[in-house]
């Protein structure tokens, strides 16, 4: 049994084999993997007992469950309007000349992803940015350049 | 009409949510019920559905399980009072839906927190265990789990989130059947916005006349604000409803105010001469608490692009109306910019968005047209040049 196929099977035991689980067990994966791949799309239809079409239709429905090999550290800059008119652009050019990469693009070391997002509800501290789970409200060039140093550093 | 801003607190207050639960408790179902129907407290979430109605009308239905869900799925761009009130009165949420099980006769519920807010999930499953300890105190039963979402602002429609917890693509059911016959599982549900559920617990606690005096006729009590933009104060504000655009403008904008969104991306975009004879509320302009204000430095093509690609990303793809209507209304005002088309190509898309208003099965597909009406009849000059 691959890595994968062993992180399901534990996912699905947790959460349960009904199709209701179905969220749950992809966000474990997503957590894990940072994006579900189609190895992962089998196995949880196998564990499940429904189509892998199921699992496919479901997973590419949600924009934050990625179906393409993403970064271990997935980035996402708010882009709606008020983080739009606090400067989000700017931000995002800074990242993209520190990382080396476009938006939505990996970083060839496989550490990074940056995205954009529709509004992450703060738009009163905007611009923001999501790291994985961890939130950074009201960054701005500078700030969000230092606090990829920071992951770079870790990790 | 002439209302000045009243702040108040509710929604933040600290109070002994327990003792407001154990005396509830005491009481009868169709009190409970009486109580929040009596108060006019009208959904927070923006539909604005008399809350006990829905609350009557899942308690009179017959069923071996019900649920109670409290939608935490704020995606409405310029919203995010609901992640402040689940980090500052975490416990009211909860006690909130515990009275709604009660009075709807549920001893199940979920909360449906948006992936967004995922570095919440620790502080609010420890919030929950201590609650539960809480409960079996008051022997009650009822227990409360965590749905997480994974970036669907249409799973904001609460037969899309049921859809979701599911485990399916978040897209809209038809109604009917509503969700207090047939909702999550198929089972009777009485679903309910964050702040919803605290303001209903609130009157419990003080009765429904206090909250019934504040605000206006159609529109009962305070709502908590969320303002953005261009504003010396954005934040978090309770005020009480139905005070005229200006005064808000007077209160929170910059001095160079043209334009305020009001109720987010799916809302209406009011113009500086309309502030006057524009009341907050649900006879005027209902918001689920976004206020976003613009000032004379901004185009309003580059707002109406952004609510237009929103609009376009977030579509569930599911209805005609909406998936292709969402896309030509933002080619086309990119196309008359350009002037790839002509100015009256614009009186093309606002027959198109009446379509989108009539066909589109949700309130996703319905309401992308009123931004873009909006604007367009009131800035029409900023889209064409």
């Amino acid at each position: 049994m691959t890595n994968i196929e062993e992180l399901v099977k534990e996912q699905a035991e947790v959460h349960g084999k009904e199709r209701k689980n179905l969220m749950p067990i992809l966000q474990a994966v997503l957590r894990s993997e940072r994006y579900i791949s189609e190895e992962a799309m089998v196995a949880i239809a196998k564990e499940l007992d429904i189509s892998t079409a199921d699992v496919y239709g479901t997973a590419s429905f949600y924009t934050f469950m990625d179906t393409k090999p993403k970064g271990k550290n997935v980035i996402r800059v708010c882009k709606t309007i008020t983080c739009h008119m606090k400067g989000k652009d700017a931000v995002i050019g800074a990242l993209e000349d520190l990382l080396k990469i476009k938006l939505g693009e990996n970083t060839s070391d496989g550490k990074f992803s940056l995205l954009q997002a529709n509004c992450l509800g703060w738009c009163h501290k905007g611009p923001v940015m999501l790291i994985n789970d961890e939130v950074y409200p009201e960054v701005t060039p500078e700030s969000a350049v230092e606090v990829i140093q920071e992951y770079l550093k870790q990790k | 009409m002439d209302n000045k801003i009243k702040k108040v607190d509710l929604i933040f207050e600290k109070v002994d949510y327990l003792d407001i639960l154990e005396k509830s408790f005491k009481r009868t179902q169709d009190e409970i019920i009486l109580d929040v129907i009596d108060s006019g407290l009208r959904g927070r979430g923006g539909a604005g559905f008399p809350t006990g109605l829905k609350w009557k009308f899942a308690k009179n239905e017959e069923a071996d399980q019900k649920y109670v869900i409290c939608n935490a799925d704020e995606g409405e761009p310029g919203t995010f009072k609901d992640r402040e009130i689940l980090t500052q009165s975490p416990e009211k949420v909860l006690a909130g839906m515990a009275l709604c099980g009660m009075a709807t006769g549920a001893s199940k519920g979920y909360i449906y927190l948006r992936g967004e807010y995922n570095f919440l999930l620790p502080s609010l499953s420890a919030t929950i265990n201590k609650f539960h300890e809480d409960l079996k105190e008051l022997n009650f039963d009822f227990t409360i789990e965590i749905n997480s979402g994974s970036g669907a602002y249409v799973c904001g429609e609460e037969t899309a989130l049921m859809e979701s917890m599911e485990g399916k693509r978040g897209e809209p059911r038809n109604k009917p059947p509503f969700p207090t016959s047939s909702g999550y599982l198929g089972k009777p549900t009485s679903i309910n916005n964050v702040e919803t559920l605290v303001f209903a617990l609130m009157i419990a606690k003080e009765g429904p006349t206090k909250f019934k005096e504040m605000g206006t006729f159609d529109s009962r009590g305070s709502k908590v604000f969320s303002v953005s933009g261009d504003t010396p104060t954005a934040g978090i504000f309770e005020l009480e409803l139905g005070m005229s655009l200006e005064n808000f403008v007077n209160e929170f904008g910059d001095g160079d105010t043209k334009a305020v969104q009001i109720g987010g991306a799916a809302g209406f975009c009011v113009s500086r001469k309309d502030f006057k004879d524009t009341v907050i509320g649900f006879e005027g302009i209902p918001t689920g608490g976004s206020m976003m204000l613009f000032n004379s430095t901004r185009s309003m093509f580059n707002i109406l692009k952004d609510y237009l690609e929103f609009f376009e990303e977030e579509s569930c793809g599911q209805c005609t109306p909406c998936r292709v209507g969402c896309q030509q209304l933002l080619k086309g005002i990119e196309a008359v910019k350009k002037g790839v088309k002509p100015p009256a190509y614009l009186d093309e898309l606002q027959k198109l968005s009446e379509t989108m208003k009539l066909a589109s099965k949700c309130g996703l597909g319905q309401s992308a047209p009123n931004p873009f009406n909006s604007i367009i009849n009131n800035f029409r000059e900023e889209i064409i040049y």
